[in-house]
């Protein structure tokens, strides 16, 4: 009896010390070449199902591996798991060697450390920093520090609008401030017609929307050393303005205050409502039963017509990066991949396929880039689109913010007032909850 | 193995016992010394579920609250080892009821007590009636007892998913009965956002736990002797004075660990609010699940996060123990 007490005395004490030594977690060392012939890739989930991007993708690997000797293993996580994964793959340093991250999150990640740094020196590896488009580069870190991710897949907002229903209203051109798109929008919404539509629900689609409209208003959301200022004049204005456009204006619909899964999309494709502020909704549309001809692209609308630099801005850089982890046991066969995933051919093909933009300037100049809607994101990623603040706790301010959005929508929905008071008690509750 | 699965009432010491006892057991466990097999039998037999307990269940519990004692943040799950020992602080951020942190855990904590009240009571009250409607053996019971069950085996996210579809104010069928139908509501009603949401989490709770409640409870009728409620009625005694002076007092030993069992899944449940809605629930039905797993997974805060979780772990062991601790005391009053 003592016996077996001692033992399970001694086990119990060996599982609290593997415990604590499982407390190490981890590894922060950088990568080897032990294993030269493989790569593990993590891929997002960019087209239409799963097994979709495995067939999309496969063919590349393969041509990959002819080229090189490498055989890429390819997963394809869903976005809904990919940051958990990431985040589980950092705490036990068993991640894999390559992978597709949000570029929103490039500053979350950039600061755990477990990616590879895109130096001058690592760039050069893959053709050089200047290949790519600023903004997108801007979008893969910290301002300052070098890039914790390369560009793989670039998007921006457009403005959607149904031609028909506009030609209906007697509204010839699309709106281009505002004040147009709110009175567009009045003149169209009667009835179960609707002017604009919005994802209420849909926490990072709220953030993209008010940091644009931020950003006309002159405000970051966050200060130059990455504190938050939620309850900025600006900031208030911004979020007030975009909960208006339901609380005030009426030109979209209640029920868009519970939207979380692209159904603005649906009651767009549907003819139920006029305009949709979207990133390159093209092929959604078209599986959704809508002509190419039935609907049109216009630059999101900035105050004074023109979209531009500062307070013209009116996107959001939306995309998807390429990162290595930095204890890769095949860091050169890492490098080689995403010089392979970011050179010309394949930023052609692959953005083609997934309806993005090529974030690589010479693979944007070609033909298939050119389509009137195309030509919108393309020349908005290149001339008017924001990259979101680059700071460690985006990820929060994503959550809290979207959820101080979502809870205004749903008091203009169930006809509460939505004031400059009630908009700042929100954005206040949402600044005091980020810890740094 | 063999013992334990044809009697489960004869525990593992009385299994040992039997090895001792049998001639054939001792050939065949010629190596093991006496004093082992005479003490340490039943321990060694439960030692694979010990060290099994050990990794599933102790090992990250102390690994939770070694974090919760770390400031753990994205800065250092690379290597969160190195993460900085702040001791107290996490705790005193959460229960720091007076900023907000602390106001939300507070609020989503009450939420949940208010929830897992009605859940668990309509789940308990609809298990109990269905259980003994269908004790009377009628045609079609078999069926009407596998239908019953449905909720209880279908996949949770199916059917959570299925519930968000039917609760949408547009094109759910909620509203379409409710409004277009019946006329009740003046407009269609918001049952994924704002103040409704809290009716929208206990109706899918029950209705996804009130099944478990109806197989236990009927699995406990079964052991109640039908000449008792024969006597009864003999006497003269009524349905509703047979339920209560019988059937209730007899499934009393089901209901104390049905409702504690009950109370548990409840009050931790993430899968229904994480589906209805997403990781950020409308604060009406800001469950305490989906708040540590906000604080922890969404905003990168693991150390408060685990803060939270090992609150939530103290509530509910003390709850656990002062329920068992009145109710077996109720027992023994109840024996004498």
């Amino acid at each position: 009896m003592r016996h077996v007490r001692a033992a399970s005395a001694v086990t119990l004490a060996l599982a609290i010390t593997a415990a604590a030594t499982g407390c190490g977690g981890g590894s922060t060392g950088t990568g080897s070449n032990e294993s030269p012939k493989t790569l593990t890739y993590w891929a997002s989930n960019q087209g239409p199902s799963i097994e979709a991007d495995k067939e999309i993708l496969t063919p590349e690997l393969k041509k990959f591996e002819k080229e090189t000797g490498i055989k890429v293993k390819l997963e394809v996580v869903p976005w809904a798991d990919l940051l958990n994964r990431i985040l589980a793959a950092t705490a036990s340093g068993q991640g894999p060697d390559v992978l597709n991250i949000g570029n929103t999150w490039s500053a979350s990640l950039q600061a755990t450390g477990a990616l590879l740094p895109w130096d001058e020196k690592s760039f050069e590896e893959i053709g050089g920093r200047d290949r790519f488009v600023d903004s997108a580069v801007a979008s893969a870190g910290k301002e300052g520090e070098p890039p914790a991710a390369v560009p793989l897949y670039s998007l921006a907002y457009a403005l959607y609008y149904n031609k028909k229903m506009f030609a209906e209203a007697g509204i010839e051109k699309p709106p281009a401030t505002w004040d147009e798109l709110v009175a567009a929008g009045q003149k169209i919404s009667k009835g179960d017609k609707w002017g604009l539509g919005a994802e209420g629900g849909n926490l990072s689609n709220n953030i993209h929307q008010v940091f644009v409209l931020g950003q006309q208003h002159g405000a970051d959301f966050f200060d130059q050393d990455g504190k938050a200022t939620f309850t900025s004049d600006g900031a208030v204005a911004a979020v007030k303005q975009y909960v208006d456009f339901m609380a005030k204006d009426k030109i979209i619909a209640p029920g868009n205050a519970e939207y979380a899964q692209n159904q603005s999309l649906t009651d767009f494709a549907k003819g139920k409502t006029a305009m949709v502020l979207w990133q390159a909704a093209a092929s959604t549309f078209a599986a959704q039963g809508m002509k190419p001809d039935e609907w049109g692209a216009a630059p999101v609308p900035v105050p004074s017509g023109t979209p531009g630099t500062g307070k013209q801005v009116n996107s959001m850089v939306a995309g998807i990066n390429i990162a290595v982890f930095k204890n890769t046991k095949n860091l050169d066969g890492a490098k080689k991949f995403v010089k392979f995933m970011t050179s010309d051919a394949q930023q052609k093909h692959l953005n083609k396929t997934y309806g993005a933009i090529p974030p690589v300037k010479a693979a944007q100049a070609d033909a298939a880039f050119g389509a009137p809607d195309l030509k919108v994101l393309r020349d908005t990623l290149a001339t008017s689109a924001a990259p979101l603040p680059q700071v460690p706790n985006e990820s929060q301010f994503e959550t809290a913010v979207g959820t101080a959005v979502k809870e205004l929508w749903a008091d203009a929905a169930a006809g509460r007032p939505v004031t400059e008071e009630s908009v700042r008690a929100r954005l206040e509750k949402a600044q005091q909850t980020m810890q740094q | 193995m063999t013992a334990t699965a044809t009697s489960p009432e004869a525990g593992t010491p009385a299994t040992g016992g039997t090895s001792r006892g049998t001639g054939g057991a001792r050939r065949r466990l010629p190596r093991i010394p006496d004093r082992i097999r005479r003490g340490g039998l039943p321990y060694l037999l439960l030692l694979p579920a010990v060290l099994l307990e050990l990794l599933i269940h102790i090992v990250p519990m102390v690994i939770g609250i070694v974090m919760s004692f770390r400031q753990l943040t994205q800065f250092f799950i690379n290597n969160w080892g190195a993460a900085p020992w702040t001791g107290l602080d996490n705790y005193r951020i959460a229960v720091d009821f007076d900023a907000p942190i602390g106001e939300a855990l507070l609020h989503s904590f009450l939420v949940t007590c208010v929830f897992t009240f009605f859940s668990v009571g309509f789940a308990w009250l609809l298990g109990t009636a269905a259980a003994i409607l269908l004790q009377e053996s009628f045609r079609g019971r078999g069926i009407l007892r596998a239908v019953f069950l449905v909720p209880y085996a279908l996949p949770v996210y199916a059917a959570v998913i299925t519930w968000a579809f039917m609760f949408q104010r547009d094109n759910g069928l909620i509203n379409h009965v409710l409004h277009d139908q019946l006329g009740i509501t003046d407009e269609p009603s918001f049952w994924l956002i704002g103040d409704n949401s809290i009716y929208t989490l206990i109706i899918v709770s029950v209705w996804k736990g009130w099944p478990f409640a109806f197989l236990m409870l009927m699995a406990g009728l079964q052991n109640i002797p039908r000449e008792l409620y024969e006597a009864a009625s003999i006497d003269g005694a009524g349905i509703w004075q047979q339920i209560r002076r019988i059937t209730l007092p007899s499934l009393r030993p089901v209901n104390q660990v049905l409702v504690l069992v009950l109370f548990l899944w409840t009050f931790n449940d993430f899968n229904t609010p994480y589906v209805l809605f997403g990781k950020s629930a409308p604060e009406s039905a800001d469950l305490i699940s989906i708040h540590i797993y906000q604080s922890s997974f969404v905003t990168w805060n693991f150390g408060t996060g685990s803060a939270m979780s090992v609150l939530l772990l103290l509530f509910l062991l003390l709850v656990t123990a002062v329920y068992l601790f009145l109710t077996s005391r109720g027992r023994k009053g109840s024996d004498v």
